[in-house]
């Protein structure tokens, strides 16, 4: 029975058409895999009533839906109607929306079934799902005492997809909160072009760089489910009115003739030789695949970090400001005399975890009179030269760009509890350009470093050409053969 | 550009979070540190860049002006954590 949560959505697909398994079947397997998997605290809600009713709803219509039947995670980001969504945070103790956001929403209109919600980072913001109030998310990979993160945000939907507690979960990505975690756990994750997926009903943290994505086993996974979430929203102002092409159909694992850029920026002083022999690596195989390497340049790299650290925070400041302790979640016990702006502040203290705080301040002062033309327009202004630098690139007629997916492999909870708040921000160095420019970019598992750790490559897409990027994602994890599996030990 | 207490204070309000006395220097520095690390931007030359509005090229949908949602009272005080009467209760704000 434990076997079928290791199947991948297309083979659960397959099987489901043939009649050779029930949603039934799938769903009870994930959700015995779940209960036995507390160690790795992935899931934070579960709902087997609701997935169970699903499950036979799904069987009975045995709909033509894409995902008809297959059970998926949902991170807690997602507002699920009736379901707690609290965004891993005490501020939204209790909230159970009276809506379903667009993606579950698509999600479930394709069939899919839901297990419950998954951890992350409070709001989305860490990079080591070690801020959430549900505690830490735990990564299935583990090669000695320690025990590792799974990344973050989306810790718990990486580690839920690498220890097949389900086929699939959804992920929210605002500076490589899918692709991180992707590559901490040996998994595949896209984030798509920003405007690809509705936000609406997606716990806002940094709306323009904001975008949901699918974690999977594989490419063909991405592809089949990032298919279902995306699609124009009016209930999104931001969401593309544009057609959503197969994705799935265009993986042919031919890229003979593609060019593909090496931007020299990526070398960072002090990355590990690993990182950068299998960066070598990857090269070699897409050379092998037919395709045609090019090296580039991205010169406003360094400053993409910095960008970020005033544009995220500052949106997050407005967006986090709906919390006050009036229309949902916590609001403190408040003291006699206290009036309004005391239950705001003894509320928002309470109820947002340290990082949160910072961020809504840093947010607050980026924003505030006197330092708004200094942080925060020259931020906007760096960012547009940051998009300039991938348009000029794809305008030398590069189709896509190989770079590393994160300067280190899992690290150990707690390591870096002491450390400055910059040094946990530099695990976003290759990937938070992508949100700034706006790109689709993908995790690919591609080996193993010498410890036993997974670890990823991220290729880069034009904007919209997400079939194409999934495409060289194709080829390329045809090429690595990464099969690796964490040994079970939770 | 540095931060002291006074300035982390002040910050602190203007973002509605109560911060203890005592942990204000501790943030004062957690927001030098993290504003040092911004401080590269002032290098970029940014002459005559727009600052970004919007990642894609795209302009915003419009609709016709008409109302469009609404009559959905109970379910928008469901969440309240004071609701009463059909309102949202909050402490006295006027005196």
């Amino acid at each position: 029975m434990s076997e079928l949560s290791k199947l991948k959505i297309a083979e659960a697909r397959d099987a489901l058409k043939k009649g050779e398994v029930t949603s039934v079947e799938l769903t009870e397997a994930c959700l015995a895999e779940i209960a036995g998997a507390g160690a790795l605290n992935a899931f934070v809600h579960d709902t087997p009533d609701l997935a169970m009713e699903q499950a036979k709803a799904a069987d009975a219509l045995k709909g033509d839906g894409s995902l008809n039947g297959i059970p998926l995670g949902i991170k807690d980001l997602f507002c699920t109607r009736g379901v707690a969504s609290q965004a891993a945070s005490k501020i939204l103790d209790g909230f159970r929306p009276e809506y379903e956001s667009t993606v579950s929403q698509n999600l479930l209109d394709a069939g899919a079934v839901m297990l419950g919600k998954l951890n992350m980072d409070e709001f989305a913001m860490g990079s080591s799902n070690e801020t959430s109030v549900y505690g830490d998310a735990v990564n299935p990979w583990k090669v000695d005492d320690r025990t590792l993160t799974p990344g973050g945000s989306s810790g718990g939907s990486a580690a839920a997809v690498a220890a097949d507690l389900c086929l699939g979960a959804t992920g929210t990505d605002t500076g490589g909160s899918i692709r991180q975690p992707a590559a901490f756990t040996g998994i595949t994750g896209i984030k798509p072009t920003y405007g690809r997926c509705s936000r609406w009903g997606i716990v806002a943290f940094a709306s323009s760089l904001d975008q949901a994505g699918p974690m999977t086993k594989d490419v063909r996974d991405a592809a089949i489910m990032l298919q279902a979430m995306c699609g124009h929203d009016p209930k999104d102002s931001t969401s593309a009115d544009l057609p959503v092409p197969d994705f799935e159909a265009m993986l042919t694992g031919d890229i003979k003739g593609k060019t593909i850029g090496i931007p020299r920026e990526y070398h960072m002083d002090g990355m590990p030789g690993e990182i950068d022999a299998l960066w070598a690596e990857g090269r070699k195989m897409l050379q092998d695949a037919g395709a045609k390497l090019v090296d580039i340049s991205l010169p406003h790299t360094k400053y993409a970090l910095p960008t970020y650290y005033v544009i995220a925070p500052a949106e997050a400041s407005s967006n986090l400001a709906r919390y006050d302790g009036v229309r949902f979640g916590h609001r403190a016990r408040l003291g006699q005399g206290d009036g309004i702006t005391e239950m705001y502040e003894k509320t928002r203290a309470e109820g947002f975890g340290q990082e949160v705080k910072r961020r809504v301040m840093v947010g607050t002062y980026v924003l505030s009179a006197g330092f708004y033309d200094a942080y925060y327009n020259r931020a906007r202004k760096v960012r547009a030269l940051i998009k300039k630098d991938f348009e000029d690139v794809f305008a030398q007629g590069v189709d896509a760009i190989l770079t590393p997916a994160t300067p280190s492999a899992a690290f150990g909870l707690g390591e870096m509890t002491d450390a400055d708040p910059v040094a946990m921000y530099l695990n976003d160095v290759f990937t938070v350009t992508v949100n700034l420019a706006g790109l689709p970019g993908i995790n690919v598992p591609a080996g193993l470093d010498n410890q036993g750790l997974p670890l990823g490559l991220q290729l880069i897409g034009r904007p919209w050409e997400e079939g194409d990027l999934l495409n060289t994602a194709y080829a390329l994890e045809q090429a690595t053969g990464f099969v690796a599996k964490p040994e079970k030990w939770w | 550009m540095s931060i002291d207490t006074d300035t982390a204070r002040k910050v602190a309000h203007l973002a509605r979070i109560k911060v203890e006395e005592d942990e204000l220097p501790a943030l004062a520095g957690e927001f030098n540190a993290i504003l040092g690390f911004i401080e590269q931007l002032q290098e970029v030359d940014v002459e005559g860049v727009e600052p970004m509005t919007s990642v894609t090229p795209q302009r915003l949908k419009r609709r016709e002006d008409v109302v469009t949602d609404g009559h959905q009272q109970d379910k928008v005080l469901a969440n309240a954590p004071d609701a009463r009467e059909g309102f949202f209760a909050v402490p006295k704000v006027v005196e």
